[in-house]
Parts: C-alpha cells; structure tokens; sequence
C-alpha cells in the first residue's frame, strides 16, 4: 500500500478519508497522537472541499527522503479557486468564527505544506508529516 | 534528561500517588506541572495520551473500554491544541505590532516635538499626553523674525494613528507659517485652513489656537478655529476669565476668515491653553467642569509655569484612575517682569 484515495462528494467522504489516512498513518507506524493530528488535517482539507469547491479528490501516499519515511496528504480541487491566499494562511482569519483549524492549523498539524490555487481553476495542496 | 522524559517520570510519580490518596497537595503538584507542560508548549492531545499510556501501566488491568474512551478526549482536545497555538502565535504578532507602533509613537514624538523655551520675560509650562500611544494634540512655539513668540495648540478631531498622522502634516505647515513676522494669528489660520481642506479627507477636522506674543509690548494676539477656550488670569483682580475667540474649525470650509482678538498681560497675568482632552476629563459625576480647572489653577498658582500643568494632569490623571480618555496638553505662560 504506497498510495490509495477517496473522492469527496457528500460528507460521508470525509469520514472515509479520515478512516483511509488513519489507518495509513497507523500502517507506516506513526502513534497515536500523530494518527490523530493526520487525521485531523484530513479532516480539515476534505471539509473544505465538500463545502467550498462540492467535489474533489484526497489523495495519501507513502513517501521517502534521506532515509525517513513518511505520509503526504494532497487535497485536489477544480472549485472556484481561494483568491486571497495570503488571507487564507493568516491565522485568525478562517476561523475568526471560532470553528475549524484552518489552513494555518493544518500547517501547523503537519510538517511541509504547500499550495497553490487559481481563481475559477482550483485548489491543490499537498502537505507531508515524516516519522521520527 | 529531557523535558518529555522529565513530564512521564513526574507526571507518573502525581498518578501514583493521587490514586492511592487523594490529596489536595498532589493536586497543588499538579498545578504546577500544568505550568511547565505550558511553558514547554506541550499540546493537550499530548498530555491525554501521556495520561492513557501512564494508566494503563499503572493499571494493566484497566478495562479496555476507558483506555478507548480517551481516543474521544483526544480528538476534543486536538480542537484546544490548535486553538492554543493559533493564540500563541496571534500573541507574538501582536507583539510585533505594538513594537511597530512604539517605533512609530517615537517617531511622531521626535516630529512633534517642541522645545519649551525659557525666556526672562516670560515662564512657560506645556504638556502633552496621548490617551493611547500615538498624540492627536500639538503644541508648538517658535520665535519669528521679529522675535514675537509664537504659540500654536491644536487638537485633530479623532484620536489614534489617523489624528496623529494628520498631526504631523500640521506641525510642518505651522512651522513654515510661523517664522515670517507678516503672519499675523488670524493669517496663519487661514492659510492652515485651505492647507487642511485640499489634503485632508472628510470626517477629520482641527481645532487649534494660534498666539503671537510680543515681548516689549507684552500683547498676545491670538485667534481660534474652534478650539478650547482656554483661560486669562489677571493677577490684580485675582480673576480668571474665558479666553473667548470665535472661529470654524479647520478643513470646513475654504473661504473663512478668522477675527483677531488681543490682550496685554500686566506682571503676573497667566494665558492658559488646554485641549479638549482637559475639560472633558470624567469624573465620577460626569463631565469636569470648568471651574474645576480654575480651582486646579488656584491651588498650584505659587508653582512655576511648568510645575503648574504637571500637578494639575496629575491630578486629572488620578481622577480618571490613570487612563485618559482623551489626548492631555495643557500650556501656561505667565508674564515675569
């Protein structure tokens, strides 16, 4: 098992993702706490597919670097693109209404992050946690 | 040993003891241990797993279901963690900010900044506050080609960074007003007035009163656009009377014209400019009155000039329990000899 996927159509999906990335981080033998925080950072992307873009795709393969081992989380989108990123990745600011990590706190939960998006195209973000 | 090694040691030495005996001292230890966990910036999803694995060493006969329960803790507590380290850094960046700010009031001080001038004819006392950490208030004195001593005191209508900014596009017309002796107080009104009204954006106003003193005469020639009447003391009558000029306040209106009022000043006579931020101090029962400020005046008249407007915003300052409302600036001149 080196890559395996759920699409996000309805909001059963992210339940499924969330079982999906678990068990993944649990097979490549991250704890507890670790399993959590993935999850939890899946949890938040596949969210705001199902309610900002409708429709997409999680995506969690295995990864390998310099002799460590680890997870990459990628959140694909063809939705209507976040305009303002800079406003997006302040903190504060998603979740001015007190709810949700935001993308700050999936950043935060994992270790790289990156994403890129275009107005009318879509969102893509890929963010990784390796084992320790 | 490591603060992760330090915190199972510890935090299995408090479970040991708290199941055997709950003690109110083992909690107190607890306390404690809370602080550190903080200080180490430990998130709680941690601590909830480190209070599962320590149970169930403890306790290997713990029932498989409670171990579980606390899979629901966790997930709850990821929520805290975040919001936990989304306030830390919120934190620094307001740090950051109020430290850019800082650099800012300093700045401002340094471009506002009027010298107090001493002269044997004349002591002078003035003080400035700001409420918050940028001034909206100004006071300035400069001596022109003819050696009348100028005195401006204005207040921006608002307070914080605009009033203050605002401020600084004032202090560089009236110093450019001030030095030619042609410009007499009513003229330099005017002439600030159109300068505030092209480039000033609406909903921002300035009051300021404007005084030319001359020295052999011992006249000061003043006028107002709105500003805080301030207050003549004539020393013979041992009396306080209004300094009354009428004037719109600057950035209305492009076309008013200012009056000019004049008064001499014998041997301890005062002139006594405020701001609004004086007059408006809160009392307990409301607004200060005027009359507080002249029994203020009455009390500290033996003090020197400078001495004067510092009690009196101290006091004013302890009325309203040490946080103005409103920026504070307060000028007294009183004749010598």
């Amino acid at each position: 098992m080196t890559r395996s996927f759920v699409n996000i159509i309805n909001e059963w999906d992210i339940v499924a993702a969330r079982q999906l990335c678990r068990e993944f981080a649990k097979e490549l033998g991250f704890g507890i706490v670790d399993q959590a925080r993935i999850t939890t950072a899946v949890s938040e992307l596949a969210r705001n597919i199902f309610l900002y873009a409708n429709q997409g795709i999680i995506i969690v393969e295995k990864i390998e670097k310099d002799g460590s081992v680890g997870l990459i989380i990628i959140a694909e989108d063809h939705g209507p693109g976040i305009g303002n990123l800079a406003k997006a990745m302040e903190d504060g600011y998603s979740t001015s209404g007190g709810l949700g990590a935001g993308l700050p706190g999936v950043k935060r939960l994992m270790d790289d992050f990156s994403i890129d998006s275009e107005v009318g195209k879509g969102t893509v973000i890929k963010t990784a946690k390796w084992l320790r | 040993m490591d603060f992760q090694e330090s915190l199972l040691w510890k935090y299995k030495d408090i479970l040991t003891k708290y199941l055997a005996v709950q003690s109110e001292q083992t909690l107190y230890l607890t306390q404690k241990l809370s602080k550190e966990i903080l200080e180490n910036h430990i998130p709680p999803e941690e601590v909830i797993n480190l209070h599962k694995s320590v149970l169930n060493e403890l306790i290997p006969e713990v029932p498989s279901e409670v171990l579980v329960s606390f899979d629901i803790l966790l997930e709850i507590m990821m929520s805290y963690g975040l919001a936990y380290l989304e306030h830390q850094s919120l934190r620094y960046k307001q740090m950051e900010l109020e430290m850019e700010l800082e650099f800012g009031a300093n700045m401002q001080k340094m471009l506002l900044g009027s010298a107090i001038p001493k002269y044997d004819y004349l002591d002078i006392g003035a003080i400035s506050i700001p409420a918050k950490i940028m001034n909206g208030d100004y006071f300035h004195f400069d001596i022109d080609s003819d050696q009348e001593l100028k005195v401006a005191i204005a207040d921006v209508i608002g307070k914080g960074i605009p009033a203050a900014l605002c401020m600084s596009m004032i202090k560089y017309a009236v110093d450019s007003l001030s030095y030619s002796k042609h410009n007499s107080p009513e003229v330099v009104l005017e002439r600030l007035n159109r300068i505030v009204e092209k480039n000033v954006d609406l909903g921002i106003f300035i009051t300021m009163f404007y005084g030319s003193y001359n020295p052999k005469q011992h006249v000061i020639q003043y006028a107002s656009a709105g500003h805080e009447p301030g207050f003549f003391y004539n020393k013979k009558e041992n009396s306080f009377v209004d300094l009354q000029a009428k004037g719109l306040l600057l950035g209305i209106d492009p076309h008013v014209t200012y009056p000019k009022f004049e008064i001499s000043l014998e041997i301890g006579d005062m002139i006594i400019l405020l701001s609004d931020g004086v007059t408006e101090t809160r009392t307990e029962d409301g607004f200060l009155e005027r009359e507080m400020i002249i029994d203020l005046l009455n009390k500290y008249m033996h003090l020197s000039a400078q001495e004067i407007v510092n009690n009196i915003y101290r006091d004013l300052s302890k009325i309203q329990h040490y946080q103005i409302r409103d920026d504070f600036t307060m000028i007294i001149m009183r004749r010598l000899v």
